[in-house]
């Protein structure tokens, strides 16, 4: 039974693309199918940041208007070979997307593949909604900022709303991953803290990644940060997160600031129950 | 319709003629029902019994003409009395038909149906139920109150004018709550809500924790930075006071 999950936020630049192709990477380690769709078109990134640029020759609208076969839009991946990528277009725009394409394309998938990662762009509008539509798990990406938190509330609504499964009256499974936190501007106030971010969104949290430049040369290197360096906090928060993914039950710490004092206790946070 | 007179005086006919009394004619407009069935036929006809059987008194002792044209332009001239036999089955009064010829109905029982009616096309209006066959439902109560067991997310805004709303859970930055009468947070608002649409200045409204960007009751409002960091994050109703809006906090 494969899994359909989009990776969203409503916000920009809060590391949707990232966190796809990390966990996207974790799962795969631990011996998952999963495919990496970048439903970004006009803007796509994935494919940067896996370091598949170079080998991109079909992509997910030839695949959707049928110039091309599935199999010869992915992409494998060289360094885990149970890790796909299926690119967007560089080219085009979201209206070359339709439901109906995008639905097809999706179930050819889940005959292959255990995981179904559909990297979401920014915004509320086509490309956004079709990236979640068939989705039956939610990652909301949010950063702990005002502006990123009332975005993904925003996403989160449209999950409850805009999706098959809402509109067959289920719900779409959501979890929060906190990106970019930063504990010591945390505790000086200039951030937004876990549990009040966790108040206002009410959503079960999937795991924190610290703020961190290991994320950034990682992505300028072309690879996952679960595999450029594994041993990173950020890479070990997107393995935990993974885990959790599978149904493990990994309590979530909250990152405290190194300088110790007020914050250097560690307080446990309980995953929820995947 | 006019009073149609026939007086019959020929006088070659007889003397015994103008003996008889003069037949007088009387003309009555009655509105025929005309149906069409059409192709599939166990699709139209399952249809036609349902409204048959929700308003079987709309149909009792109604003239009935039947439009062949669908039928003949998709069956053939054999559709024809399919369609008619069909129609009687229902215990229908057929007195007619329409797009089809004489000579389509002859050698078939239905030869002596009219195929020229005069007459206007009107409207009629489809009954969805007939009151006078089943015994008339008391109207459900109109629903006073409206309960949302879910939080209320950035972009999302409910509307319910006909009375109260309840929300159990919080109303996000972003998204407004309106309501004919008060309205009743469990949980932090945080975006807009505006009571008394309907209610007016008795509406209320309550929450438990007041982070609101903004607060009605009928005609007046309040943004946050009206009320000031005291009561943020409180539990608070909001009530029209002499024509004032006012905040008070529960603790």
């Amino acid at each position: 039974m494969s899994t359909v999950m989009v990776v969203t936020s409503g916000k920009g630049g809060v590391g949707k693309t990232t966190s796809s192709a990390s966990l996207g990477a974790a799962l795969a380690q631990r011996g998952q199918n999963v495919v990496l769709v970048d439903f970004d078109v006009g803007l796509r990134n994935l494919d940067l940041i896996m370091g598949a640029e170079r080998r991109v020759v079909f992509d997910l609208v030839n695949v959707i208007q049928g110039d091309a076969k599935l199999p010869q839009a992915l992409i494998r991946d060289k360094r885990l070979e149970t890790l796909s990528l299926l690119p967007a277009s560089q080219t085009r725009d979201k209206d070359a997307l339709t439901e109906e394409g995008v639905g097809r394309v999706i179930e050819e998938l889940k005959e292959r593949f255990d995981w179904i990662i559909c990297d979401s762009p920014a915004g509320i509008e086509k490309g956004a909604t079709l990236a979640m539509r068939y989705a039956d798990l939610a990652v909301v990406v949010t950063n702990p900022e005002v502006s990123s938190v009332r975005d993904s509330d925003r996403i989160i609504g449209m999950l409850d709303s805009k999706t098959r499964r809402a509109e067959g009256g289920e719900r779409v499974d959501k979890r929060l991953l906190l990106t970019r936190y930063d504990p010591v501007r945390a505790a000086r106030g200039e951030m937004m803290k876990v549990d009040d971010v966790l108040e206002i969104l009410a959503v079960p949290l999937l795991g924190i990644v610290m703020e961190s430049p290991d994320v950034l040369t990682a992505s300028n290197m072309g690879a996952p940060v679960t595999l450029h360096n594994p041993a990173s906090p950020a890479a070990q928060a997107y393995t935990e997160a993974a885990r959790r993914l599978l149904g493990e039950e990994i309590p979530v710490n909250q990152p405290a600031p190194r300088q110790g004092g007020l914050f250097s206790r560690l307080f446990g946070k309980k995953a929820a129950a995947a | 319709m006019a009073v149609d007179r026939v007086e019959r005086r020929s006088g070659r006919e007889g003397a015994d003629i103008f003996d008889l009394p003069t037949v007088r004619l009387r003309g009555r407009n009655v509105l025929a029902l005309v149906l069409a069935p059409e192709f599939p036929m166990s699709d139209w006809f399952a249809a036609f019994d349902r409204q048959l059987n929700a308003a079987p008194g709309f149909f009792a002792d109604r003239p009935i003409v039947a439009d062949l044209r669908p039928a003949l332009a998709e069956g053939g001239p054999q559709a024809i009395g399919l369609v008619l036999d069909t129609l009687a089955l229902r215990d229908l009064k057929l007195i007619g038909v329409e797009g089809a010829e004489a000579r389509h109905l002859a050698g078939t029982p239905w030869e002596r149906l009219a195929t020229r009616l005069h007459g206007r096309e009107t409207t009629v209006e489809t009954p969805e139920e007939d009151a006078a066959a089943e015994p008339a439902e008391p109207p459900a109560p109109a629903q006073t109150s409206l309960l949302i067991d879910r939080p209320v997310r950035s972009g999302q805004s409910v509307v319910f004018a006909e009375g109260d709303v309840t929300i159990v859970g919080s109303v996000s930055s972003g998204a407004e709550v309106l309501a004919g009468g008060s309205i009743h947070v469990y949980g932090a608002l945080r975006g807009r809500a505006i009571a008394g649409l309907r209610a007016g200045a008795g509406a209320r409204i309550f929450c438990r924790k007041l982070e609101a960007e903004l607060v009605g009751v009928d005609t007046l409002y309040r943004t946050a930075e009206h009320w000031g960091p005291a009561l943020h994050g409180r539990s608070v109703q909001v009530l029209c006071d002499r024509g004032s809006l006012r905040l008070s906090a529960f603790d």
